[in-house]
């Protein structure tokens, strides 16, 4: 071959492989030749073949030891008997069975009777904060503290809408509230008071201030008063003479500053106009009833719990 | 060296490499892709798979437009650790209707497989507007203009041509499903409406977005609120040799 060097950016003793190494060693070719241009024969280098191999002894083994060739009815099943499902399966239930005795005794123990065993409390509580992160707090964020003003309710006040003794926080979580999917579901609608008509503009302006003088917000005393009565008429047997709600439907509590929706008057006077509808999944098809049990009582722990 | 002299006959002739080279690779393809076709667990029948409704359709193909895929996958893993988050692994057979698949590769944001259900329409609506108002870690970008984007009669007719596509790979969309196609896809928002549910059982019909108007946020909505809802997992039995 010609010495190519004059093409060369670098000269030959710095390149790497060295090109004068191959020439004065002077390998055997294959024999072919493309216009002049030979190929070397070197062999493959040992450490690859003995890979090459190797790759080909652990797929005959791997054949005899996993599903591999497909049959008629099914695929050979492998001598160590591997299936997804079943180790799924074999998963899930060795850590049931490792939690078995706090699940039967979640199960067992009267709901108000689990705080009063330590162990079994304890186990409730943690076992709840991993089902409620989870599941829980994309609505009800990861401490608990919901959104403020969106609709989705803050568990770690004292102030809840559907009651807070663990029996209540059970059924809310194993049925929801107002979806779909339940019959059992919790159920309540507010009227749409502006929409549907049932108040004057200025009606709804009276019912606002009203509504905002229940808690001792700033108000117009003027139209608080005209509020009074259109809010006993309208409000009252929902929300409460005095404005402190009723958790048998649902209605939040409007004599305090805990606000779902906000308390601007411009926000309660939407919720008066439009009415809201917060909707709440339920569980009862994605949790087991021991976990449904442990996320009560760590929300009942978080702070409000009655 | 006989059996590689010959090796060289095949070098030279381009036209039996062709052919030999054909004939290795469909040797290839037969062992692999066949089986998948008459095997019973690849092909495990599930009750309550339907084809998607006309406005899920929609929903589905602002999900692909919107590259929610590459964020999301839409496939539970047989491990503990996914069930336990997302709910039942997900079967082959739940995708029998998508063209393409949405199993996606990567996860940035959850899977969404067994999104349906899980949350009220308001969360999606509000994190659709704004991701980080629910969900303050979230790094999802906002969708919010999906409110505007009101759908039309057309919209309606490109998802009853795409319909007619479907109907052509052998989803089973009778005459009478195609004929309504465009009633149901306004329908589906109305919950007085013509049930949607009668052609397409467990289809969720109301105002998902809010609004008094058809939008695309309704659809993405009534796509998401359906998806890994539609098996009937009471009557499942897992093949166990898989």
């Amino acid at each position: 071959m010609a010495d190519n060097s004059d093409n060369k950016v670098r000269p030959a003793s710095r390149q790497y492989p060295d090109p004068g190494v191959k020439l004065r060693q002077d390998p055997p070719t294959t024999g072919h030749s493309w216009d002049g241009i030979e190929e070397y024969d070197n062999p493959m280098p040992r450490w690859w073949v003995w890979i090459f191999i190797l790759t080909v002894i652990w797929a005959l083994g791997y054949w005899v030891a996993y599903p591999a060739w497909p049959g008629i009815q099914s695929s050979t099943a492998g001598m160590l008997g591997y299936s997804s499902r079943a180790n799924v399966a074999t998963d899930i239930s060795e850590f049931e069975a490792r939690n078995e005795q706090f699940f039967v005794q979640l199960v067992e123990t009267d709901l108000d009777s689990i705080r009063d065993n330590d162990e079994l409390h304890r186990f409730a509580v943690n076992a709840g904060a991993s089902v409620f992160r989870a599941q829980c707090s994309q609505c009800h964020g990861t401490g608990g503290a919901g959104v403020q003003a969106s609709g989705f309710p803050n568990l770690l006040d004292d102030d809840w809408l559907w009651g807070g003794t663990m029996e209540d926080i059970v059924t809310t979580v194993t049925w929801g509230i107002r979806n779909l999917d339940y019959a059992d579901a919790r159920y309540s609608a507010m009227p749409a008071f502006g929409q549907d008509g049932l108040l004057e503009s200025e009606e709804i302006d009276q019912v606002v201030n009203f509504v905002l003088s229940l808690s001792g917000a700033d108000h117009d005393s003027a139209l608080a008063a005209g509020g009074a009565e259109l809010f006993d008429i309208n409000c009252a047997s929902c929300h409460g003479v005095g404005g402190e709600g009723d958790y048998f439907i649902g209605a939040p509590a409007l004599n305090n500053q805990v606000w779902l929706y906000g308390g601007t008057p411009e926000a309660i006077r939407e919720s008066i106009y439009y009415s809201r509808f917060g909707v709440m999944p339920g569980f009862e098809t994605r949790l087991r009833e021991a976990e449904i049990r442990a996320v009560a009582a760590y929300v009942h722990q978080l702070g409000g719990g009655q | 060296m006989g059996i590689l002299d010959h090796h060289k006959k095949i070098e030279t002739h381009a036209t039996l490499l062709l052919v030999l080279s054909f004939l290795v690779v469909t040797i290839g393809g037969i062992v692999q892709i066949v089986p998948l076709f008459y095997l019973d667990n690849t092909i495990e029948k599930v009750e309550g798979m339907r084809p998607y409704s006309p406005l899920e359709i929609k929903g589905r193909e602002i999900y692909l437009r919107e590259g929610c895929y590459v964020c999301h996958s839409q496939m539970i893993r047989p491990m503990r650790d996914e069930v336990e988050r997302y709910g039942h692994y997900s079967l082959a057979a739940e995708s029998m209707y998508d063209h393409p698949f949405q199993w996606g590769s990567k996860r940035t944001g959850p899977d969404l497989a067994r999104l349906g259900g899980r949350y009220s329409d308001d969360w999606h609506v509000q994190h659709m507007m704004d991701p980080r108002a629910v969900v303050p870690e979230s790094i999802m970008p906002s969708y919010g203009f999906m409110m505007d984007r009101v759908l039309t009669r057309t919209d309606a007719e490109h998802v009853r041509d795409i319909m007619r596509v479907y109907r052509t790979l052998g989803h089973p969309y009778t005459d009478e499903m195609m004929e309504n196609a465009i009633t149901d896809f306004f329908a589906q928002v109305d919950e007085f409406g013509d049930p949607v549910a009668d052609r397409y059982p467990g289809a969720q019909q109301r105002n998902f977005d809010g609004q008094p108007q058809l939008t695309e946020m309704d659809a993405i909505i009534a796509y998401m609120q359906m998806l890994g809802t539609l098996v009937d997992f009471e009557t499942f039995v897992p093949v166990a040799n898989r």
